[in-house]
């Protein structure tokens, strides 16, 4: 009797780590296909050169244009939601809110998360439309704004959240008011976690490709206004893999390689900078 | 020969040492109590009888737990039959999630009682006489069940807890008071006939009156069960205990018939404990 | 900030006095910008479904999802390729990473060790960061041919491009979140319930299964949802892989359709037919119910179970 449940106890848990090894190898092997197709298509003139003529037949030309558009983007959709996503961040806390409210409103950004970035890109193209703006930088950039702030608000709320009471309560019977309190403790506590949502939501808004296909549209050229169409590396992938001519495929690869490169020092990054950050302050 | 009986065990997390030296027989038949300062390693002392250190990481342990003559941490040990032998009731009850009869039945139906099993143990139970469960109105055949309606019966009474449950089995037992679930966690340990049973502060979560039924199941089964109890109630262990143990910073200073340990102790620091000097 | 401490006492009492009513101003406004958080939500879902009252007025909300005819040019708009495209690439999907995900959570929750779990999170957020155009990209490097490969041993001539294929990259693609809640939630179980247990003589897995997964199963069940929510929204990656042919898919080696890529694939043109827009954008109003509901489902469920478990 104990043996049958012994072997069973020994089946499951084989069973567990074969797919732990499954999941970790298709990580893998995404890593490595990606810098295996990439590293030999990825040379300076890939990414200091916009395209040239006959680029998309396999001539001349890099995809500078979709790199300096990609950190505008996500750079400045980054930006625009730290600086609405912030305040927002504070505004959940008991502080200023009743918890059903914050409750509340914590559900929704939640919801908002899960909601697919083609559907920010759909709504950001019919406002775009009502308005008569054509597909430009600053549709792009507010429309990754959308995709990203819940994420980034919310990851901002729970390390706001997670300052001490007592440490409020310090600043409080020092004599400072609420709003001095956030600003002077509240902030400084929580800034490393706050550091990591920043840089994470950055990460998370530049491989986004389906909110900005309709809003941001593509071009050749380097960004010169933000009413301009921009280029952007997950879009670079994606046209350039659907053409059948192999140089260009080629180039898809380096995108790709390019993008995953960044996507991983920012992963990194911002564990490290985070690390580094909750040096100075107690826990 | 006794059930239990440790020999220089000492417990490790980590670098930190919680237990060292410790060396006792714990008498069969009867109930003792573990007491002592908190954070002085009772707790892990009661786990390690039954190896529920295991689920913790980095525990390292030395010396030996013997469970009937066989070192338990020995390599080749069968956990299971282990723990069989040796039931545990937690400081805060967890009902399973299933009803309160299947609490109850949950333990043998794991071991594969079959019902030829359960007739033979019901009379043995019998002839137990132990408490006045055993000529309730099913066991004297009044209400036919299935052999494990009368065993669930058997163990919910010797918990003292069918009165009180007996029209409600199929509840989920999360809607128990927690009172009532404590008693449901001594039925289910029962269930699975152990020799032993290892409480740690089973009373600590409960009220007053929840407490004193505890108590008094555990007196009405110290005769058939060995049972060691960690407390750090000291007037507890003057009501219940037969035995004593005191530990003090990871070390068994004191043990021996409670009578004399909680009277006339013999080290200063159990002096020192037992008069209310330190706690 | 604070300079006013040590200064004369009417200046003190001054200050506080325009200290206290910034500090009222602050959290009017806070709550101002929280409360424009709910109308933002309102305004998407009211925008959508505004675009999309155009050809809700020309053909009945039935029709349009249940007719398999999508002929733009002649004003049919039957969306059922696209939504049956999307339940069948969905599902599948989990049904392809539920069973893995749940070991592997079960593995880092309940046997591994720390050390190998906090090891291993940052490589499953890792995954999880991936950007979609490149999990699309690996589809059409690895597994395309792979299921090329595989439909023609089985007998199907098929280019690859298929549900099985938008299935398998999707199932990948919703693994990280599936893992990190499933072993949030494990997690959350307390150790007496595995203790008595245990106790009780019974094995790790024993336990795993009759009492860790039991209390746990409706915050494993939001996580599922959570990602089936994920996977029926993903775009990109599947869009590359799936084949994109407007008919109910007959075969897993058959090309599917689902909504996420005819919206994407089909912004360009979508101007000059009449009502096509209004078609996409209450396909994309569609979308975004039905994602929202189940992940309001899912989130509600955790927080429930988050509740119980204290």
């Amino acid at each position: 009797m104990n043996k049958r449940r012994q072997l069973e106890e020994r089946f499951f848990r084989l069973c567990m780590v074969l797919s732990l090894i499954l999941v970790l190898s298709v990580l893998v092997a995404i890593l490595l296909t990606v810098f295996v197709k990439g590293a030999p298509a990825l040379n300076l003139a890939m990414i200091t050169q916009t395209p040239k003529g006959g680029y998309y037949l396999g001539k001349e030309g890099g995809i500078a244009n979709a790199i300096v558009g990609s950190l505008c983007l996500a750079g400045g959709a980054t930006l625009l939601s730290l600086l609405a996503g912030l305040p927002l961040a504070f505004a959940l806390q008991r502080e200023y809110s009743k918890r059903r409210t914050a409750g509340v409103t914590r559900l929704v950004l939640d919801v908002l998360w899960g909601v697919p970035s083609i559907v920010y890109g759909a709504f950001g193209f019919v406002i775009m439309q009502y308005l008569g703006v054509r597909a430009s930088m600053l549709g792009g950039i507010l429309t990754l704004t959308l995709v990203i702030l819940p994420f980034m608000v919310r990851a901002m709320d729970e390390v706001i959240r997670m300052v001490p009471l007592e440490l409020k309560e310090i600043s409080y019977a020092a004599g400072a008011t609420v709003w001095e309190t956030s600003l002077a403790v509240v902030l400084r506590q929580a800034l490393p976690g706050i550091v990591t949502a920043v840089i994470l939501s950055f990460g998370r808004g530049i491989g986004d490709a389906a909110a900005i296909l309709f809003t941001a549209g593509y071009t050749d050229y380097l960004p010169r206004s933000v009413m301009d169409p921009v280029a952007s590396l997950p879009l670079a992938i994606f046209f350039q893999i659907a053409t059948p001519i192999p140089e260009v495929q080629q180039r898809a690869y380096a995108a790709a390689l390019l993008l995953l490169i960044i996507v991983l020092v920012v992963s990194l990054g911002s564990r490290v900078l985070g690390q580094r950050l909750a040096r100075n302050i107690l826990h | 020969m006794p059930h239990i009986r440790l020999r220089d065990l000492e417990i490790r997390y980590g670098k930190n040492t919680a237990l060292r030296g410790i060396n006792v027989d714990i008498p069969d038949g009867q109930l003792t109590a573990i007491i002592g300062p908190s954070g002085c390693g009772k707790t892990t002392l009661l786990k390690s009888i039954n190896r529920l250190l295991d689920l913790y990481e980095e525990v390292q342990v030395r010396g030996e737990v013997q469970i009937d003559g066989a070192n338990i941490y020995d390599p080749k040990a069968d956990v299971l039959e282990l723990r069989k032998k040796v039931g545990f009731m937690p400081q805060r009850p967890f009902p399973l999630p299933m009803s309160i009869y299947d609490n109850i039945a949950f333990g043998p139906r794991m071991h594969g009682i079959t019902g030829e099993q359960i007739r033979v143990r019901i009379q043995q139970l019998k002839s137990q006489h132990l408490v006045e469960a055993v000529v309730g109105p099913a066991m004297s055949g009044a209400a036919p069940g299935s052999p494990m309606d009368l065993l669930v019966e058997h163990y919910l009474r010797l918990a003292g807890l069918w009165d009180e449950v007996r029209d409600r089995l199929r509840e989920p037992a999360a809607k128990l008071s927690v009172g009532q679930q404590q008693r449901l966690a001594l039925a289910r340990a029962l269930a699975v006939e152990p020799d032993v049973i290892l409480a740690d502060e089973p009373t600590s979560a409960l009220d007053p009156i929840s407490a004193k039924l505890i108590e008094k199941q555990f007196r009405l089964l110290k005769a058939t069960y060995t049972i060691v109890v960690v407390t750090h109630v000291l007037r507890q262990a003057r009501r219940i205990a037969d035995y004593v143990m005191f530990m003090y910073l990871g070390e068994l200073i004191e043990h021996g018939p409670a009578q004399q340990v909680l009277t006339a102790p013999r080290d200063e620091r159990t002096k020192a404990y037992v008069s209310g000097e330190i706690s | 900030m604070g300079r006013a401490w040590g200064e004369m006492g009417t200046r003190v009492i001054h200050s506080l006095r325009a200290r206290s009513r910034q500090d009222r101003v602050v959290a009017w406004v806070l709550r101002i910008a929280l409360a424009s958080v709910n109308v933002l939500t309102v305004l998407i879902a009211v925008g959508l479904l505004l675009k999309s009252m155009p050809i809700l007025r020309t053909q009945s909300l039935g029709k349009l999802l249940l007719s398999s005819t999508w002929k733009p040019l002649q004003s049919q708009f039957g969306l059922l390729p696209f939504l049956s495209g999307t339940i069948a690439t969905t599902v599948l999907a989990m049904l392809l990473a539920v069973p893995v995900c749940l070991l592997s959570a079960v593995y880092l929750a309940e046997y591994a060790r720390s050390r190998v779990r906090n090891w291993i999170a940052p490589v499953i957020d890792l995954l999880a960061g991936i950007p979609s155009v490149v999990y699309g990209l690996w589809g059409v490097l690895v597994i395309v041919p792979a299921v090329r490969v595989l439909g023609k041993a089985l007998g199907y001539s098929t280019t690859g491009y298929s549900l099985l294929a938008g299935a398998t990259i999707l199932g990948i693609m919703v693994a990280p979140i599936i893992i990190s809640i499933c072993t949030e939630v494990l997690r959350a179980v307390p150790t007496e319930a595995r203790e008595t247990a245990l106790a009780l003589g019974l094995t790790r897995w024993e336990v795993t299964r009759h009492v860790v997964l039991c209390s746990s199963r409706r915050g494993i069940l939001a996580a599922v949802v959570l990602g089936f929510a994920r996977a029926a929204g993903e775009t990109m990656a599947v869009l590359m892989v799936v084949g994109n042919v407007p008919r109910v898919p007959s075969s897993l080696f058959a090309p599917a359709y689902p909504l996420p890529a005819l919206i994407a694939n089909n912004y360009g043109e979508m101007m000059s037919i009449p009502m096509y827009d209004s078609a996409l954008m209450m396909a994309a109003f569609v979308l975004l119910v039905v994602v929202a509901l189940f992940n309001l489902a899912a989130r509600l469920a955790l927080l429930r179970f988050a509740r119980d478990e204290q």
